[in-house]
């Protein structure tokens, strides 16, 4: 039985793949380094939201508001109030988590599509508020120009505050990954009546993972702020969220880590594919198709299944 | 320990459960017998709270639960089994328990520790007592539709529960299986001194099993008595035994 608490032979790549990060600004271009944090940035997002998309069941189609709203309530913050960077930090993901709450609570009355719906609604009512609040937000034109601190402002210097602060979210949420909260998280994916039956208030654990993934998305705002020093509505528009989606499907939503491969994946593409053509997203397309159809479970839960059966 | 006071459910005017009545004392193995469309399954979900009475009260331990939401009534010691497997079919084995398990002991909502080294002797020691250990580490899904059946009664006892109801415990299951099924039912009723509430279509495991036996017909309850008695009873064959041609 396999029911030992971390041991080492899990924790070595990891390490490994956190030294190279660590070195890669002194080996790569400046422009790969940029693509590396914004990578970073991404896959935090996706992490977000397969807290309760993946290992919560709920259809949380519009999830890129609340990183749209870390990212305005920290720009925000350090234009118009005189605090100190820090405390913008801390407390733009709480708005975000805020906002979670108020949309979550509504939402989690209803089930699978309605949520779904009701969420798409609510949310782009934030976006327009975004979008039209124009003395307050510069509407269309965004934020520009955010004052961030010289010593995080460079390539390399966001690319390590970035590093830090997405390492340290991933470590947040893998704890809550195996706490008991996380496991009847998972069983109320499985089975939200059975759930009940057991004495679970389901309503309830939902409403707590839509806070805390929105707190996370909170955060990853806030680190997009602080690699473009700038901010605008398209953060909070749906098309973002389903991107957003389909990373976490990418990647495969059962796994702890897929999202990480489905925002790099993603990011990727944009980058590489967007230089030759700006149809990138036919190619996105095309691999979702192959996707359900060849790997169902996405690719970490692809190259998962492989590991298991090679074990057995 | 349970009553249910003529309690009455209709779905778009139809009377499912139509005035029913059914009492089980601490400690009793009580079966609900009935044709199919009697209303046994709408009954078992007005008494564990998926459903609520239009009118009638469901009395637990002389408290009214008829309008407590199903994981409040959970909380008062009713667990329950589904007549279709209803497990966590993508977490393991011990997961499915452990789940439960952690919702009685009030430790779900805990963010910060690890699950692994919680719950687990408990959880182990209810596999056990089910015979589902060695399949512990199983993908839930992956069991057979006995094994499942059975771990949904594992699920159930993860709630250290006073009263257990199973629908239908046997539905779907071959002959073997349905034997240690209901060994297995027996057991816990006599070594945990559970009080158990079933409802079965195989007469031959009602009559041999149950303490006391509850007829319903139409919604309503046309008997509730000692297995000797609904044998005897007229109106009982009239409605069901003689009816549809069972032995019993």
């Amino acid at each position: 039985m396999q029911r030992s608490s971390l041991n080492l032979n899990v924790l070595w790549p990891w390490a490994l793949i956190l030294v190279l990060l660590i070195l890669f600004p002194f080996l790569l271009p400046r422009f790969y380094t940029y693509i590396l944090a914004v990578i970073f940035v991404t896959a935090l997002l996706a992490m977000s939201l397969n807290i309760v998309v993946g290992h919560g069941g709920l259809f949380q189609f519009h999830h890129g508001v609340f990183y749209g709203v870390g990212a305005y309530a920290f720009a925000l913050l350090l234009m118009k109030t005189g605090l100190p960077m820090w405390l913008c930090f801390i407390v733009s993901p709480f708005i975000a988590a805020a906002v979670g709450f108020v949309i979550g609570w509504f939402c989690v009355r209803l089930t699978s599509l309605y949520f779904a719906m009701l969420q798409i609604s609510l949310g782009s009512l934030i976006w327009a508020i975004a979008f039209r609040w124009y003395d307050l937000t510069h509407g269309d034109d965004g934020l520009h120009g955010v004052p961030i601190p010289d010593w995080i402002s460079s390539t390399t210097g966001s690319y390590y505050f970035i590093l830090l602060f997405v390492v340290l979210c991933l470590i947040g949420m893998y704890i809550i990954h195996r706490s008991p909260f996380g496991t009847t998280m998972q069983a109320i994916r499985d089975n939200p009546a059975r759930c009940s039956a057991v004495g679970i208030n389901v309503k309830r654990h939902q409403l707590t993972a839509i806070v805390i993934a929105t707190f996370f998305a909170g955060v990853a705002g806030v680190l997009f702020v602080v690699l473009e020093h700038s901010v605008f509505p398209d953060l909070l528009f749906w098309v973002l969220s389903l991107e957003i989606f389909i990373m976490c499907l990418l990647g495969g939503w059962f796994t702890f880590a897929g999202p990480i491969l489905g925002a790099a994946i993603t990011v990727a593409l944009r980058t590489f594919v967007g230089i030759y053509t700006e149809y990138w997203t036919l190619i996105l397309g095309v691999l979702l198709i192959l996707l359900i159809f060849f790997l169902p479970e996405g690719v970490m839960g692809f190259i998962g299944d492989k590991l298991v059966s090679r074990k057995r | 320990m349970l009553y249910v006071e003529r309690v009455f459910k209709s779905f778009d005017g139809f009377m499912a459960v139509n005035g029913a009545e059914l009492r089980v004392e601490k400690g009793q193995l009580v079966a609900v017998i009935g044709p199919n469309g009697a209303g046994k399954t709408t009954l078992f979900n007005l008494i564990t709270g998926q459903l609520k009475p239009d009118r009638g009260r469901v009395v637990f331990n002389d408290e009214d639960m008829s309008q407590l939401p199903t994981h409040e009534i959970c909380r008062r010691g009713i667990a329950r089994s589904f007549q279709i497997a209803n497990i966590f079919h993508r977490l393991t084995v011990f997961r499915n328990v452990q789940v439960s398990v952690l919702s009685r002991q009030r430790k779900s909502r805990n963010l910060f520790r690890s699950a692994h080294l919680m719950a687990v002797e408990e959880s182990d020691r209810i596999l056990g007592s089910v015979g589902l250990r060695d399949k512990a580490d199983r993908i839930a899904g992956s069991l057979s539709h006995g094994d499942q059946r059975i771990l949904e009664i594992a699920i159930a006892l993860g709630n250290e529960p006073r009263m257990l109801v199973l629908d239908e415990p046997t539905a779907g299951m071959s002959p073997d299986e349905t034997a240690a099924t209901m060994s297995l039912i027996k057991r816990l009723a006599e070594t945990q001194g559970l009080t158990i509430l079933f409802c079965e279509h195989d007469m031959d495991v009602v009559f041999n099993t149950a303490q006391s036996i509850m007829v319903m017909h139409y919604g309503k309850t046309i008997i509730q008595a000692k297995p000797e008695e609904v044998r005897g009873n007229k109106d009982v064959q009239e409605a069901y035994l003689g009816g549809e041609g069972e032995d019993a």
